[in-house]
């Protein structure tokens, strides 16, 4: 039998994965190495859940698990140096007296382990499965799950990582200024691909990855938290909150995409539309000459977010938005984008004009779509047919497939 | 006298394992064999640690790391330099600077600091 979930339990758990994440940031700099600030940590965390569900919460549980990790790491580093006959390093910074945590270290520490999780020398997949692991506290089997890989693969990676962090000697340390833009849309991106991945997963049935869009919103707020005074930050994260404040509509009750256009805005959730308006505000504010791509987005994202229906949008602005955007980051993507609300502010045929002259999106399902929904609207049904045939045949998620399959077959044929 | 090179092509290991002890005995005793010529040389930790270095569009462009060795044949090995740097990005930012990361790649790799005995 099954025991029904204790709430109390939940929140433990909840306490305990929150102050370890942060406890863990600070024994990676204590230690120096993360697979024993790791292994301190995890120990640690079970033994607080133990203790504290029969003791009760301490006064301060995060110096709690952090005395207790560092104890563990201690002990580590002894059964080590007798196994080898050996002191490490490690031991030194141990027994050093700590400088007080001040919200400054706490703040340095996180940042140092996002930018080592996210280095430009480890490869895409690895910084994911790491951000995952390291950065938002999830056990290697949530890991895999999240990502729809095998645990074990997962495991194989995350232990190549520390390797090469520790034996290559990745810095644990914040960028410099003349480094951080490009390392800092580095941890952007890594961010952004796990909420895309939740948000419209690229494989599987399920249209959405819940756990994947909760864990990289926590990450796009914990980076803003750090780095307020960074665009990119702000822009991400009102980027993420204003698209996933569409989260309900998105899909109906079969699991198929609903359109921007038909997706019932009365249940769009206006608190995070609000959040993401307001940094989206403080984003423009503090962008400089060149405007951060993710606050750009974030402001289209913000367009359709204020408009009461599709057909009220401000097109104006948003074919605005998008010519302010390829001028920074100009991708085929971004064209076509960019062709669908031309489509809207200056008709059907002048969308496709636009998207027509976009090159190297043979392969790309969504181009053949939006093809074939403004062939439509110019009456041209036989070259909608083709489009949407030629949709079909690109590797896309079921759901996605499932809806141009039903747009196909709304097509009379002559 | 002429100098060489003498690059080691064995298995991806871990040379600081447990298990490769045998082995380095064996290494060692070429050490002590050939101590009058060695002038110099290392061992290096395995290809998962390694970091290729590619600069887009020539001296001064875009630096690229990618994870992993250097994997394509069209470049040959065509010489190398030991570095002593502060970290991974001190090795990154100075191997971007030759001109084999120009036109090239430059393969940076961590050497192995055995203890001493």
């Amino acid at each position: 039998m099954t025991r029904p979930p204790d709430p109390t339990r939940a929140a433990l758990v909840r306490l305990v994965r929150d102050e370890g994440r942060r406890v863990l940031a600070t024994l990676v700099r204590l230690t120096g190495d993360l697979q024993l600030a790791e292994d301190a940590v995890q120990d640690a965390t079970v033994r607080a859940l133990e203790s504290w569900s029969s003791t009760g919460v301490p006064a301060e549980p995060r110096g709690w698990l952090t005395l207790t990790a560092r104890r563990r790491a201690i002990d580590l580093i002894r059964r080590e140096a007798v196994r080898t006959g050996k002191e490490t390093a490690a031991m030194f910074l141990l027994d050093q007296d700590d400088p007080p945590e001040t919200p400054q270290t706490l703040r340095d520490d996180q940042l140092r382990l996002m930018f080592v999780c996210c280095h430009p020398s480890l490869s895409l997949e690895t910084q994911v499965a790491l951000a995952l692991r390291t950065l938002c506290g999830l056990s290697t089997s949530e890991v895999g799950l999240a990502l729809l890989v095998p645990e074990t693969t997962i495991a194989k990676r995350l232990t190549r990582a520390r390797q090469k962090i520790r034996m290559a000697a990745i810095p644990y340390r914040v960028p410099e200024d003349h480094e951080l833009p490009d390392r800092l849309a580095g941890v952007a991106a890594v961010v952004y691909l796990l909420f895309n991945e939740g948000y419209s997963a690229s494989a599987g049935d399920d249209p959405l990855r819940p756990a994947l869009v909760v864990e990289a919103t926590r990450l796009a707020r914990l980076l803003s938290e750090l780095m307020p005074g960074e665009p990119a930050a702000l822009g991400l994260l009102a980027l993420v909150l204003l698209q996933d404040s569409r989260r309900d509509t998105r899909h109906d009750q079969d699991r198929r995409p609903v359109l921007l256009a038909d997706q019932d805005r009365g249940r769009w959730r206006r608190s995070l539309i609000e959040e993401g308006v307001i940094l989206v505000g403080h984003a423009l504010r503090r962008c400089p000459e060149r405007p951060d791509p993710y606050v750009i987005q974030a402001a289209i994202a913000a367009c359709h977010a204020l408009a009461p229906t599709w057909e009220e949008t401000d097109w104006d602005a948003v074919v605005s938005w998008y010519d302010v955007l390829l001028a920074v980051h100009d991708t085929p993507v971004v064209r076509l984008n960019r062709a669908v609300a031309v489509g809207e502010l200056r008709g059907p045929a002048a969308g496709l004009t636009e998207l027509d002259c976009i090159p190297g999106l043979a392969d790309y399902p969504l181009w053949h779509a939006a093809r074939a929904e403004l062939l439509l609207r110019v009456h041209r049904a036989a070259d909608a047919r083709t489009a949407f045939v030629s949709a079909l045949q690109l590797p896309q998620n079921s759901a996605q497939q499932a809806h141009l399959e039903r747009r196909l077959a709304t097509i009379p044929t002559c | 006298m002429p100098h060489y090179v003498a690059f080691t092509y064995t298995e991806d290991l871990d040379w600081t394992a447990p298990e490769q002890a045998d082995v380095m005995v064996e290494y060692d005793e070429f050490g002590k064999a050939a101590a009058a010529i060695i002038r110099g040389g290392a061992a290096l930790y395995p290809t998962t640690t390694a970091t290729t270095v590619r600069v887009q569009g020539g001296r001064g462009g875009d630096v690229l790391s990618t994870d992993g060795p250097y994997a394509e044949t069209k470049e040959v090995l065509s010489g190398f330099y030991l570095l002593e740097c502060t970290d991974l990005d001190h090795a990154i930012a100075t191997a971007a600077e030759l001109p084999a990361a120009w036109h090239g790649a430059v393969e940076v790799r961590p050497i192995i600091t055995f203890p001493e005995r």
